[in-house]
């Protein structure tokens, strides 16, 4: 294998002006330099060498305050940052690598390529070793001989940087027009011809020399700068040209109003020469046409040296100018915002600066030190969850995030600790482990990092953990949450394994999924029914911390796991609803998968009463305790399980506010008597009959058929030993036993409309909406109430039951009423059957309208099946062939059939 | 003797071939298969050890290797993305990477042979998969420490040039550095290979292909599609592009990006589509073929193929759609 591979540089020689490649660096972003850029801005400050701060802060280890400096000049527009470490007290490789580093975990700083600044090879290679991006190395020069030099630009070759060549060679440094030429031009020779090194990658440093030093050999320093770097550009394609600004003005130290005067002057004329790039402090430069008339004669004299007496006369003039400091360019209007915004703006930015200040700010307001992390840390940590979700922050800047609050919770922690509820609180112990079979762990070190920052302890079991060790771990650590990550698809049965463990073996922690190839869905469907106690999906780092806290938070992890396992259980309705790639059985091996009673066995009670009945007025006030008032306040977009929600932090108050507003309508409702409660229901002897039908019968002889429903079964491929419901395997096949079915429709909607127009008149929209929902909720509760009676009193089979109606919210009851058009039995057109067979219409007047909907519309119609074994279920999808023989059985034609099951049937 | 590959790329867009962990998941291999009897007593468990299988099931890696060429491959990948002493650490097999690579690339060399034999046409090439280690160089894994590291360039520079020289040894025609999510990994795997080149005077086209692993546009390290394609530039590359992590629909603006950016060639290998609910990779062959047909409209590619997810029926609908398309 030989490939004549011909390298990029070759032709190079031949490259002109026109045709040059662009010098392109990187940090997070990218730098491209070509003819059109603007100068280039390096930052200067965080060299050892220029800055006495910078040098005192990294002999301290002071780092957080060094990076800042670092920050600071990317802010004030460096568009590359210098990094020089060259001191006799400092371990200069170290400090390099440390220091660059720390720069990698700032995205604000380290989106800009970085110059690796030193005199020795040893320290620029250590920085080459840790830049991801494209750096520029400053400077390798012929100072040392041919050998040195190229073996040096090989090696930054291979390690992919830009450099800065100083007009240096064995002689020593250029100072003047025409050794700056020679040696230039004798090292882009070599550069290009003998190294292969790409022509745009190299940046000259024709030395910047101090002018204005009162000796006349230093009269020309600017003006032969200026003229090399023109013959440079002139006569070594491709190349940029820079420099050390700062060192034109030596001789003006102390006095930077001269100084920033003399920069932008040198700049001025150098930049028209051809220099593109420079080690410039952006905050002392003064901008060329601001510069006074005056002083701008007198430095220009002494930069392109214009006449002899031209140092004397601005050392002269400079007396009269002597500084006024320039403000900071650093924006810091955020610091004017709310004490909220600060704290946000301070998490989302990373910035850790006046972190303590705002902490202990929030911390004189709140009633409890720890309030400061619940309510003020984590509105700003939930902020950077979203912009992170969304892909608006990315991870570093997270890590950041997770930093600044672990200072402010550092910082709160002694004040918890004094008060008496720090003991009660505690801190959360979590297991993290990457699961069985599983090597990746980037994303669970993160969790674990942003959770310990969070204060939390954590016990990380590593990468490929057996589930034993994970469960062994687990309680011998007494863990508060265990959490598991997973990258490969393998994974997630892992983790539904270790749910099944933890469930036989009677866990009672949350239990935390993360990964990249688990999601929500998956989790709600395959992993949540394992394990009874909660699971939970955390979907990155930033929302492992809200989730973590919200679960140990003690006040409200009840309501939140049950809000979660309440989401999930729709998510998996929905996935069942949906799922397009599921199998289904036929219709034929459905109903040999039926639910299957013990008929033989069965006890079926006789009815006590058997017929119709109905009650036309309902007194309001007896349904007041039936209300289930959580669907009421899902009505207002407010979340959470009543009545918790109404001492809910987020939305309580709003909810006790809304609640407080329905009890006072609900009296005047009641008082007034502004609602009609009315009620039918009735008994019939019935038995099932072709598996998915229920024959209603006339008379206890059971041998003339009033009324058929015709009821679904599901046909969704289900795991082993669960069957394929229909509403019909609740009631005993006829020739088994005598069986029973009731069916009943309540409403309390008589007088809705009338009141919701009166207010909607006057412009009363919230009570106009709280009317309506509240009728919704007294028809649910007369529906509750109603079944009640009929089990207790008219059926008669639970004579003896007496349930607190947050029981009866539970279904804990025996006995199901589904509705036609729930989940159930989502075919509307049984309600007409319903209708027929109770008079519905005549006996209490609710209607049904065309589509099938019933008027008034708080109003609940549906059946009663009193056998203990029935249960609600979700039909799901069921086949082309089950609507068929449904149209058949209903004695329907195909089309209506279809548009009536649609959102049933699996495409 | 069979043309080079850097004529060929210009005349026409070569196929890449699909998934090796998807194609091996499909075995079901056990522990003791992933064992076999050389190592039936070893210490620790070596299940999902993917490159092991080229020794203890090297059928199976033919096999797999056979079908992607019989779908239409003109490059195969060697089965050795995880073939670093870094990697290995996890199984304890560092001592065993020379010969993982060495012989990974050796049964790929094989089977590519045989089918550049019998269709001298269409030479089939061996690409040695360099993947990207399981540790970052330049983020910390401390949040406590962010200056932390835990593994250096030297180490990844050694490991990475030992997992070349194998899979040079062992035959392959081209290296490539891939699923790049931390560029300072690349680019020590990069300054490994031009240290070999220099060592041994050969020259070996490469292939890099970063990762952008999500709607931020960025690699995990942080950096944008055109900062990662600067910082591996320096080196004479046969193609640059992406891979993993997206679908080919996600990664079009990514492409488009290094596509408009690079002097070199080109590579795509997406996935197949973005993992469903149960982290399965469901796109059909037929729909991402019909995504490739944007990048193929685009001008935007030289070699295409798959990354997770896709398994022969992909790559052969993908070399069906590349028919009648010019290179970049």
């Amino acid at each position: 294998m030989n490939f004549n591979n011909q390298q990029t540089t070759t032709n190079n020689q031949q490259q002109n002006k026109n045709n040059c490649k662009k010098l392109k660096l990187s940090g997070l972003e990218p730098l491209i330099i070509d003819e059109n850029s603007n100068f280039i801005n390096v930052g200067e400050r965080t060299n050892v060498a220029g800055s006495r701060k910078f040098l005192r802060l990294i002999k301290e280890e002071k780092y957080d305050e060094a990076l800042e400096i670092a920050r600071n000049q990317v802010e004030g527009g460096a568009q590359i940052i210098d990094i020089n470490m060259d001191d006799g007290l400092i371990d200069g490789e170290k400090a390099m690598v440390d220091f660059m580093n720390l720069i990698a975990a700032e995205p604000d700083i380290a989106r800009v390529p970085i110059m690796i600044d030193s005199s020795k090879w040893e320290i620029m290679e250590a920085g080459l070793q840790v830049a991801q991006g494209k750096c520029v190395v400053n400077s390798i020069s012929l100072k040392e001989g041919e050998e040195a030099f190229i073996h040096h630009a090989t090696l930054i070759k291979r390690y992919g940087a830009a450099a800065i060549i100083m007009a240096f060679d064995e002689l020593g440094q250029a100072d003047n027009y025409q050794r700056r030429l020679e040696i230039a031009k004798r090292s882009y020779d070599i550069l290009v011809n003998q190294v292969g090194f790409p022509p745009q990658d190299i940046i000259f440093d024709l030395n910047i020399f101090p002018v204005a030093t009162g000796m006349d050999e230093h009269k020309t320093n600017a003006t032969d700068f200026i003229e090399a770097t023109r013959w440079v550009k002139e006569n070594l394609p491709c190349v940029s040209v820079s420099g050390g600004l700062s060192n034109v003005s030596f001789s003006f130290r102390g006095n930077n109003t001269v100084r920033e005067a003399m920069h932008s002057v040198f700049l001025f004329h150098a930049i028209k020469a051809g220099m593109n790039m420079g080690i410039v402090n952006p905050t002392m430069l003064e901008i060329y046409d601001e510069i006074p008339k005056d002083l701008l004669e007198h430095i220009e004299d002494v930069i392109l040296n214009r006449r002899d007496d031209a140092t004397e006369r601005l050392l002269e003039f400079s007396e009269t100018v002597k500084g006024t400091k320039k403000e900071q360019k650093i924006d810091l209007s955020w610091r004017e915002k709310s004490l909220q915004d600060r704290v946000t703006h301070a998490l989302v930015k990373g910035v850790d600066a006046y972190i303590i200040e705002d902490i202990e700010e929030a911390r004189q307001q709140a009633t409890e030190p720890v309030e400061v992390i619940e309510n003020n840390l984590m509105t700003g940590m939930n902020v950077v969850g979203e912009l992170f979700g969304s892909g608006k922050m990315f991870l570093p800047q997270v890590v950041k995030s997770a930093r600044v609050m672990k200072k402010a919770v550092a910082y709160l922690t002694p004040y918890i600790e004094e008060t008496k509820e720090a003991g009660a609180r505690g801190v959360g112990k979590i297991l993290m482990a990457t699961v069985k079979g599983d090597v990746h762990d980037i994303g669970k070190n993160i969790v674990s990092v942003v959770l310990a920052c969070n204060n939390y302890k954590i016990i990380d079991l590593g990468v490929m953990v057996p589930p034993e060790k994970i469960i062994d771990a687990a309680k011998k650590e007494n863990v508060d949450i265990i959490g598991l990550s997973g990258l490969i698809t393998p994974s997630l049965d892992e983790m539904v394994f270790l749910a099944k463990e933890m469930e036989r073996q009677n866990f009672k922690v949350p239990l935390l999924i993360g990964g990249a190839t688990t999601s929500k869905a998956h989790t709600a469907v395959k992993i949540d029914p394992e394990y009874e106690y909660g699971v939970f999906h955390v979907l990155d780092a930033s929302k492992a911390v809200t989730v973590v806290g919200d679960l140990l938070n003690k006040k409200e992890s009840k309501l939140y796991v049950k809000s979660v396992k309440e989401d999930y259980e729709k998510v998996r309705e929905g996935f069942y609803s949906r799922a397009k790639k599921k199998e289904f059985l036929s219709l034929t091996q459905a109903r040999e998968n039926k639910f299957q009673i013990d008929w033989e066995n069965e006890n079926i009670p006789t009815p006590k009463f058997i017929g119709t009945k109905v009650f036309d007025n309902i007194h309001l006030k007896k349904l007041v305790n039936y209300i289930d008032w959580t669907p009421f306040f899902r009505t207002w977009e407010l979340h959470g399980k009543f009545p918790s929600i109404l001492t809910d932090e987020k939305v309580g108050e709003e909810a006790s506010k809304l609640y407080t507003d329905a009890q006072k309508m609900l009296k005047n409702i009641i008082s007034k008597n502004l609602l009609k409660a009315k009620a039918v229901f009735g008994i019939f002897p019935a038995n099932s009959v072709d598996d998915d039908d229920i024959e209603v019968y006339d008379n206890s002889f059971r041998d003339s058929v009033k009324a058929k429903f015709i009821t679904l079964r599901q046909q969704g491929k289900k795991r082993k030993d669960i069957a394929n419901f229909a509403l019909a395997d609740f009631i005993a096949p006829k020739k088994s036993k005598e069986d029973y079915i009731g069916t009943f429709c309540v409403s309390t909607g008589f007088g809705t409309d009338e009141l919701a127009r009166q207010f909607e008149a006057e412009h009363e929209d919230y009570e106009a909406i709280m009317v309506k929902s509240i009728a919704d909720r007294l028809a649910e509760a007369l529906a509750e109430y109603l079944h009640q009676e009929v089990r207790r009193q008219f059926w008669g089979y639970a004579s003896d039951e007496h349930f607190k109606n947050s029981d009866l919210v539970k279904e804990k009851y025996s006995g199901i009423r589904p509705a036609p058009g729930y989940p159930s039995c989502p075919d509307h057109t049984e309600k007409r059957i319903i209708w027929d067979l109770l008079n519905v219409e005549e006996n209490i007047g609710v209607k049904l309208t065309e589509g099938l909907s019933m008027w008034p519309a708080a109003s609940v119609s549906g059946y009663y099946f009193a056998n203990e074994k029935s249960k609600y279920f979700g039909l799901g999808k069921i086949t082309k062939e089950q609507v068929q023989d449904f149209a058949k059985r209903k004695n329907m034609d195909l089309e209506e059939a279809t548009r009536w099951l649609q959102p049933n049937i699996n495409e | 003797m069979k043309k080079k590959i850097e004529e060929i790329i210009k005349d026409k867009i070569l196929i890449l071939d699909g998934a090796m962990g998807t194609m091996i998941q499909q075995y079901n291999f056990t522990e003791e298969d992933f064992r076999g009897e050389r190592f039936k007593d070893f210490p620790a468990s070596l299940k999902g050890n993917n490159d092991l299988l080229s020794i203890t099931q090297p059928e199976a890696i033919k096999e797999i290797h056979k079908k992607y060429l019989e779908a239409g491959a003109d490059i195969i990948e060697t089965n050795t993305f995880s073939g670093t002493t870094i990697a290995m650490a996890d199984y304890q097999m560092e001592d065993l990477v020379y010969e993982l690579n060495f012989q990974s690339a050796k049964i790929a060399k094989e089977v590519a042979d045989e089918f550049t034999k019998n269709e001298p046409h269409k030479p089939r090439f061996v690409v040695g998969s360099m993947g990207p280690t399981n540790k970052t160089a330049s983020m910390s894994p401390e949040v406590n420490d962010p200056g932390f590291r835990a593994i250096t360039f030297e180490e990844l520079k050694t490991a990475y040039k030992q997992q070349a020289e194998a899979l040079i040894d062992g035959g392959a025609d081209l290296l490539m550095v891939e699923t790049v999510f931390d560029t300072l990994n690349a680019k020590a795997a990069l300054f490994a290979i031009e240290e070999i080149k220099a060592e041994r005077k050969i020259n070996i086209p490469i292939m890099v292909s970063g990762t952008i692993t999500d709607a931020s546009g960025r690699t995990l390290s942080g950096q944008t599609a055109e900062a990662f394609l600067i910082s591996v530039s320096h080196i004479p590359l046969l193609t640059v592009g992406l891979n993993c992590a997206l679908g080919a629909k996600q990664l079009t603006p990514y492409l488009q990006i290094i596509s408009d950016k690079s002097n070199f060639g080109v590579s795509a290998h997406p996935n197949a589509g973005l993992p469903n609910a149960f982290g399965e990779y469901d796109e059909t062959p037929e729909d991402m073929a019909e995504q490739i047909k944007e990048y193929l409209d685009k001008n935007l590619v030289n070699i295409v193929g798959g990354c997770c997810g896709t398994t022969p029926a992909h790559i052969k609908a993908i070399a069906e759609v590349v028919k009648g398309y010019k290179p970049r």
